[in-house]
């Protein structure tokens, strides 16, 4: 009969992630624990962890389970987001304790590795996040800041050294200038890429919004170029490239050959045209024929109408076009160590080759990261282009 | 001012004007009106080269306008459209000096200009000099238009069909702002509509075409009194072109002065046609009348209304 005594779930998309998450801890190991980096490990359930000290990582899950069944206002939304930061927080410390507790000393084979239930859990705190985040405010700026600021904690953990015993940290500590040189070596692949790409659509794709019968054409050729699958355009240019080299030793000279940088930043150069030249011939069609009209009406030159009226108002989709670009960019890279390129693909490639996971890992996750960040970077480019006219 | 010879304009071999010759004099209010189709926009389009033509001269103060550059005879020229067009990226001052900052004013000049574009418009400068275009209702965007086309002070003025995605009251509104900017500046203003109210209201000269020829060009009551065919019959309304006969002529210059009749006075500056209807709401035979100060002004009678044209 008493109804009001049973509680009602105001945010039951936070119950439901956070259910899940419940799931995947009591099912899937938190961590793994392995002799050495080539075996694989035994589970270590979230459980077996919880002792008198760590016990406090339940703290913000119960706070986020209590904060469904009350009302949502704006204070909820925020509280969401800190407590969902606080459990992520909690889960990498969790796991930087264990591996030192577990791993032994400097000279120990012993690897401590993230398992499941680790993944699955960090990865529905940043959704429980995103979401309250997106609740919380309109602005898309505001949404990428705290997004990001959601991951500082871990970030800050990383650089502190409290999760230098994990088995990932251990690849890295092993191999640290060959990272920090694929790292550098994948952004200069991305900027080589990106600058020519961009420079080649741009008349590209202003003369196919000029001349329709000539976009037809471009976009059939282009269309063809992406259905290639990137490990076979990459091999492709080896030939090519090579007997290139060897009829101008010029070339040679300055690093232009069958395999190396040269054949994957002309890949990578293709298979950029035809999303940045699409958003280009998008972007200027887009322009309302009107504003053109008075533009042309009011005196303005050819010129001076596309660079005031037509430039301006396509750039934002341009934009918009640069970011899937350069996002595809970072993720093809990784398949351009194949033919000598370097980069993250290089340690991905020695991991999956030597069956060491965590090293896979080491490649894979920078590439993420940096996909992320590029994509962040260009949304909220966009964003605040959109804001300044909005 | 601006003079057609012989001018006739062809799209893939379709003509859409044929041998205009027509001379707009300086000041004068000029309707270029026609179905769609007529050959109208086109013939406007043709005066500041957005649209060249193919064959006679069309002279702008006495040139032949291929002697000039499109750029330039555009910017002495204000050109206001239907779809308004403003940028939406500039903010309504931005937009408003776009043809000042292009003929390189000085910065203090292009904003004193704006507000007193913003002020003629009725937009209260401080209020929106610093909105987007997407801030604003239909009827303030077409008004920005206007100031943007009446920016740096042009010779002409051109508008192609400027209120016709306004409504009614917007555009009545409108038409009476651009009525008394012609009359305040004495522009020759060329406007093109498809709405022979509008044209009735607002020409000196109005210039009715079809298939890319003029059928009869006059001044308004021309059009009512002496329609040329069934064509310009039609299109000033078979039915009721007494009534918009009655539209173009004031009060003052038919009330009898001196004379006192009793009843709520009537202003000397409506047109017969308002009179009209309010001996017919009042039921009254006859009303007071007063100027425009509020002065007693004599009596109108409602014979009077049938007196010919009592201004000449």
């Amino acid at each position: 009969m008493n109804l009001s005594a049973e509680p009602k779930v105001k945010n039951r998309v936070l119950l439901a992630l956070l259910l899940m998450m419940s799931i995947a801890d009591l099912c899937l190991p938190v961590l793994t624990d392995a002799p050495n980096r080539l075996l694989s490990g035994t589970g270590i359930t979230l459980f077996a962890l919880l002792d008198r000290h760590s016990i406090g990582l339940l703290l913000p899950f119960c706070l986020l389970a209590a904060l469904s069944f009350v009302p949502q206002i704006q204070a909820t939304r925020i509280l969401t987001a800190v407590g969902a930061t606080l459990l992520l927080f909690g889960f990498s410390l969790l796991a930087g304790f264990t591996a030192s507790r577990l791993s032994g000393g400097e000279d120990s084979l012993v690897r401590i590795s993230f398992g499941g239930a680790f993944w699955v859990s960090s990865g529905l705190c940043g959704l429980i996040a995103a979401d309250a985040i997106a609740r919380a405010s309109p602005r898309r700026s505001i949404h990428i800041l705290a997004n990001l600021l959601v991951f500082a904690p871990v970030v800050g953990l990383l650089f502190g050294g409290q999760l230098d015993q994990l088995s990932i940290m251990k690849e890295y500590a092993n191999r640290k200038e060959v990272f920090d040189d694929a790292v550098l070596r994948h952004l200069e692949i991305l900027a080589l890429t990106l600058v020519p790409a961009v420079m080649l659509a741009l008349p590209m794709g202003v003369m196919g919004f000029r001349r329709p019968r000539a976009q037809r054409a471009l976009f059939t050729v282009l269309n063809m170029i992406q259905t290639i699958p990137s490990i076979a355009l990459f091999g492709l240019l080896i030939a090519p490239l090579a007997m290139l080299a060897r009829q101008l030793p010029w070339l040679a000279e300055h690093g232009v050959g069958g395999i190396g940088m040269a054949p994957a930043i002309i890949a990578l150069v293709l298979y950029s045209l035809l999303p940045l030249v699409r958003s280009i011939v998008a972007g200027l069609e887009q322009v309302p024929p009107a504003v053109i009209e008075a533009a042309h009406g009011m005196g303005l030159t050819r010129t001076q109408v596309f660079l005031h009226v037509e430039a301006p108002l396509a750039l934002p989709v341009f934009l918009s076009g640069l970011r899937v670009t350069a996002v595809q960019a970072v993720g093809l890279t990784v398949v351009a160590a194949l033919i000598g390129a370097g980069g993250l693909g290089g340690i991905v490639f020695q991991g999956l080759l030597s069956s060491a996971l965590d090293l896979v890992l080491l490649g894979v996750i920078p590439v993420v990261v940096l996909a992320v960040i590029v994509d962040s970077v260009f949304k909220f480019i966009v964003s605040s282009l959109e804001t300044a006219h909005a | 001012m601006i003079e057609f010879h012989q001018v006739s304009k062809q799209f893939e071999r379709r003509t859409v004007v044929d041998d205009l010759t027509l001379t707009i004099a300086q000041g004068e209010f000029t309707v270029f009106i026609g179905a769609s189709g007529s050959g109208k926009s086109t013939t406007l389009k043709m005066i500041n080269r957005l649209i060249e033509h193919d064959s006679g001269y069309i002279r702008f103060a006495g040139e032949e306008i291929r002697r000039f550059k499109p750029e330039e005879i555009r910017r002495r020229m204000g050109y206001a459209i239907q779809s308004i067009g403003l940028f939406p990226h500039w903010t309504v001052e931005q937009n408003i000096g776009t043809v000042p900052q292009l003929l390189k004013w000085p910065r203090t000049r292009i904003r004193e200009r704006v507000t007193e574009l913003l002020t003629l418009l009725h937009l209260e400068p401080e209020q929106f000099r610093q909105r987007y275009p997407h801030q604003l209702s239909g009827g303030q965007q077409q008004r920005v238009g206007v100031a943007r086309a009446l920016a740096a002070d042009p010779e002409v003025l051109l508008m192609d069909e400027p209120f016709g995605a306004l409504d009614p009251v917007t555009r009545a509104a409108l038409q009476i702002e651009i009525a008394r900017i012609h009359q305040l500046s004495g522009r020759t203003i060329v406007l093109v509509t498809h709405d022979i109210d509008e044209a009735l209201r607002l020409a000196d000269r109005i210039v009715l075409l079809d298939h890319g020829r003029i059928i009869q060009q006059g001044a308004p009551a021309s059009f009512l009194t002496d329609p040329a065919n069934d064509l310009v019959r039609d299109f000033v309304g078979r039915s009721d072109i007494g009534i918009k006969l009655l539209a173009l002529e004031v009060v003052s210059h038919y009330a009898r002065p001196g004379e006192v009749v009793a009843g709520v006075a009537i202003s000397n500056t409506l047109s017969l046609r308002e009179a009209l209807s309010i001996f017919v709401e009042r039921r009254v035979s006859s009303l007071p009348v007063v100027d425009a100060q509020g002065k007693p002004a004599g009596a109108l009678h409602f014979a009077d209304l049938l007196k010919p044209d009592a201004a000449s």
